[in-house]
């Protein structure tokens, strides 16, 4: 097979990361590659530079042997490259004719309106060579999601691409619609397009790819041939990155079983519920791929998922929690993901978002007691050090560190018993990284449960007292501190049993 | 405060402006410096006219202003006024109700409608703006209908003294409606500026989610908003219909929602939510009359007022985009 796509020694860096360094990869003709790694170990970035969205620092591309310079989206297609995103870019208000040809459509001079007859008549081969079996006026909103992959699809064969990149494609299909599409990856191989495939689940990895290519830490950490794809040796690869692991053993008295949550389940994985038990003074850390299901259960623990629900039950009590009032009442906090977003409000200043959740607290009569805010404010500004240069500085003019801090300072401000935190250094630099980690901890010693939600595998080892997997809305298993390494969690993340596991909670 | 601090020094330029057209005007038409009269602006009769007119359209400014801080909007603030206009006088002079419960269902009625917009926004997920459209026409059309299209008022009802005087009177000079602003928007200040409440409505009009997560019941804040914007609202209107002392449904209290916004916005609310103050929305009504004070001694047609009142309110948000854009680049600058 000739080499139809040669990515060579590609090299990419941001502020303060090098997301891909020296990273090579070929793709033949009618071939299908699968690209594996952990989370930001440099697949999204690599197909970013392939699709035109960002410029690689170093390296070069070549298509049928020749070099090329891929400026934007534009000149992606044009060489034939298409991309389907997880997230499907599709205009759901408009047919799938209109979809497909978007940009594109067929016109009748001189008023230039489109030529209906034409775009449909040009629609319908596509979606008859995908089996795609509806009349192609159909809006998108009324098509299942696999529905609207195969539109995607749809436009990317009548772009003539000679290569579609398909981004976690099955995330959210069915099993039947997911066997449905790598059946049409096998076809679209054999009419000589080539696929790129990334996903974390490595079983249709093993079904689909011609080869796998595996990335880690932003480096090529190699390659498996057709023979030799296994689901070990895609772990074994994905894993046995240098992990600096500081982690010090808590000497702090523990409570097993002080929280214990049953069928916890979210709106995001409805038929999927998850139990697990917590120990006052420790830090549980919940690890697993992007998409298993962790934020989504931390927020449906708090009762902000409407269709979400879950038993709590804390120091032996048990809680009714139907809304985050609930939750905030008998000590259980959310740091969230999205910090700008849900976090903070970040017209607001420093002091009205620390004293937000626990207002009446500050009040008097319906009236805020400003210099109660104030007091309460300085003090979690000054023991989290927040770098701001007064407590009514708005939020939006702090960096993310110190935004972060003020969250969890909204919290402690209120006695935490559960503090839930959810990618709780995302973004941040490496000292508030520390301060952050050396927080968590004496907030554990002090006697409350700490939930970290974390994607980096760094940040997973070196604060978790003990490590909940998830993957695709389960815990497939629980590690105990000593059997915490990163094999073992990147096993229990991709799906497989493990001997050392535990199960996480006791009956 | 900044901002308010210029609306008012924008007010005070106006009112400036005024008198100085005036009394250029009369040294034009021949009096001396010694002949010259007092501005006809600054006149008794005119600064009563329009105290009174601020404190009508100030106090449901104020309660537009509420809704605006949650990001909503509140269209139905006119036909409110002519359904409230309408019901009062027919309570009260044909239906012989006691004037207290008359204004008490006059103030209740659109705090429950207010309710109902509130309920449709946040349990329908509907947008304010087409749930307070629809309010809108279905309340003019309710007016309209009860009084069968004819004109109501109070006619020669006895028993009403106490009433008159607590709508059209004045004390110590001061004609009620501006002191019911005075008092309204002194406690409407507490509840934005120092109240738990207040805070909450910033809160969710800046961002609903974080508020949400903070734990605040967004729905309650947002609803209570509507159902304060009926009961200032509905007190607006009980002074309103004294005032006029005839309700013509069809067009009693026409586009008042639009001067309610006009006000508020330039005093300061956002449409996106989550800003405004009450000074401001007090100084952008008391703004939109000296307006139109302007234009009469201008002696512009008075046809043009509303393009004037639209051209100054652009303005006045354009100059406040362009500074808030400069002051943002100045601090990045600074970091």
């Amino acid at each position: 097979m000739s080499a139809f796509l040669s990515m060579r020694n590609v090299g990419k860096r941001f502020p303060g990361v090098v997301a891909l360094d020296n990273v090579s990869l070929e793709v033949g003709a009618g071939e299908v590659v699968a690209l594996c790694g952990e989370n930001g170990a440099g697949k999204s970035t690599l197909m970013k530079i392939l699709g035109g969205v960002y410029q690689p620092d170093a390296g070069e591309i070549l298509v049928d042997g020749r070099p090329v310079k891929i400026n934007n989206v534009t000149d992606a297609m044009k060489l034939g490259i298409a991309f389907i995103h997880q997230e499907l870019n599709v205009l759901d208000n408009l047919d799938i004719a209109a979809n497909v040809f978007l940009g594109r459509e067929p016109l009748f001079t001189p008023f230039k309106l489109i030529n209906r007859k034409k775009i449909h008549a040009d629609t319908q081969p596509f979606l008859k060579r995908l089996g795609l079996d509806v009349p192609s006026d159909t809006k998108l909103r009324d098509l299942s999601i696999a529905q609207q992959q195969m539109v995607e699809i749809a436009k990317a064969l009548s772009l003539n691409a000679r290569i579609i990149i398909m981004d976690e494609p099955t995330s959210s299909l069915t099993l039947t619609e997911t066997d449905r599409l790598l059946q049409l990856i096998a076809e679209l191989r054999q009419s000589g397009v080539s696929v790129i495939y990334i996903s974390h689940r490595l079983g249709e990895v093993n079904q689909c790819a011609d080869r796998v290519v595996v990335l880690r830490d932003g480096k090529n950490a190699g390659g498996l041939s057709r023979a030799e794809i296994s689901h070990d040796r895609i772990v074994s690869l994905m894993v046995g990155r240098e992990i600096k692991s500081f982690y010090v053993e808590s000497n702090a008295p523990k409570t097993p079983g002080f929280l214990k949550v049953r069928n916890a389940r979210s709106s995001r994985y409805p038929n999927q519920s998850v139990s697990f038990d917590a120990a006052k003074g420790e830090i549980l850390g919940f690890a697993g791929l992007v998409g298993a299901g962790r934020s989504e259960i931390a927020k449906a623990l708090v009762g902000l998922d409407e269709r979400g629900a879950a038993e709590v039950s804390l120091g032996g009590e048990s809680l009714k929690i139907r809304s985050a009032r609930d939750s905030i009442r008998h000590g259980i906090y959310l740091v969230p993901e999205d910090r700008r977003g849900e976090g903070l409000v970040v017209g607001m200043t420093v002091r009205e978002n620390i004293t937000l959740p626990d207002l009446p607290r500050y009040a008097r009569a319906g009236l805020i007691q400003r210099s109660a805010e104030e007091r309460v404010s300085r003090e979690q500004v000054e023991s989290l050090k927040v770098k701001t240069p007064t407590i009514e500085a708005l939020i939006r003019n702090l960096s993310g560190g110190n935004q972060q801090k003020v969250v969890i300072g909204k919290w402690l401000a209120m006695g935490p018993k559960v503090l839930i935190l959810d990618e709780p250094t995302r973004g941040i630099d490496v000292g508030a990284k520390a301060e952050i980690y050396k927080l968590m901890r004496t907030l554990a010693e002090n006697g409350a449960v700490i939930l970290m939600i974390s994607s980096d595998m760094e940040e997973v080892l070196h604060v978790s007292d003990r490590v909940a997997v998830m993957h695709e809305g389960k815990i497939t298993g629980v590690l105990e501190r000593a059997a915490c390494n990163e094999e073992n969690i990147m096993q229990l993340a991709t799906g497989r049993a493990l001997a050392e596991a535990k199960p996480a909670f006791a009956a | 405060m900044k901002k308010e601090l210029g609306l008012l020094g924008l007010l005070f330029v106006l009112c400036l402006a005024v008198c100085g057209i005036e009394l250029w005007k009369q040294l034009h038409e021949g009096a001396t410096w010694g002949t010259l009269e007092l501005p006809r602006f600054l006149s008794a009769a005119n600064l009563t006219n329009n105290a009174n007119q601020i404190g009508l359209y100030g106090i449901f400014s104020i309660g537009l202003g509420m809704v605006i801080i949650t990001g909503g909007i509140d269209l139905s603030v006119g036909s409110m006024c002519a359904l409230v206009g309408v019901l009062l006088a027919m309570a009260i002079s044909e239906w012989h109700w006691p004037w207290p419960v008359a204004v008490a269902l006059a103030i209740v009625a659109p705090m429950a409608l207010g309710w109902v917009h509130g309920w449709l926004i946040t349990r329908m997920n509907l947008q304010p703006f087409i749930v307070t459209l629809c309010g809108l026409l279905i309340y003019r059309g309710m007016a309209r209908y009860i009084a069968d299209d004819a004109t109501k008022g109070f006619g020669e009802t006895a028993g009403l003294d106490a009433l008159r005087w607590l709508t059209t009177g004045a004390l110590l000079g001061i004609p009620m409606p501006f002191v019911a602003l005075l008092v309204i928007g002194t406690i409407m200040w507490f509840v934005l500026h120092r109240s738990v409440y207040g805070r909450y409505l910033l809160a969710v009009g800046r961002n609903e989610e974080a508020a949400r997560f903070s734990g605040i019941n967004n729905r309650r804040i947002i609803t209570s908003a509507y159902v304060l914007a009926g009961l200032l609202t509905g007190i607006s209107a009980v002074m309103f219909a004294f005032w006029t002392n005839s309700v013509p449904p069809s067009n009693h209290g026409n586009i008042f929602e639009l001067y309610g916004i006009a006000a508020a916005v330039l005093g300061g609310c956002s449409l996106r939510g989550g800003e405004g103050s009450i000074i401001g929305i007090v100084i952008g009504t008391t703004l939109l009359f000296v307006l139109q004070n302007l234009v009469n001694i201008l002696e512009i047609k008075s046809s043009l007022d509303y393009t004037v009142m639209g051209s100054v309110v652009l303005v006045g948000v354009l100059a406040d985009q362009i500074l808030t854009k400069r002051r943002l680049k100045a601090q990045g600058a600074r970091h």
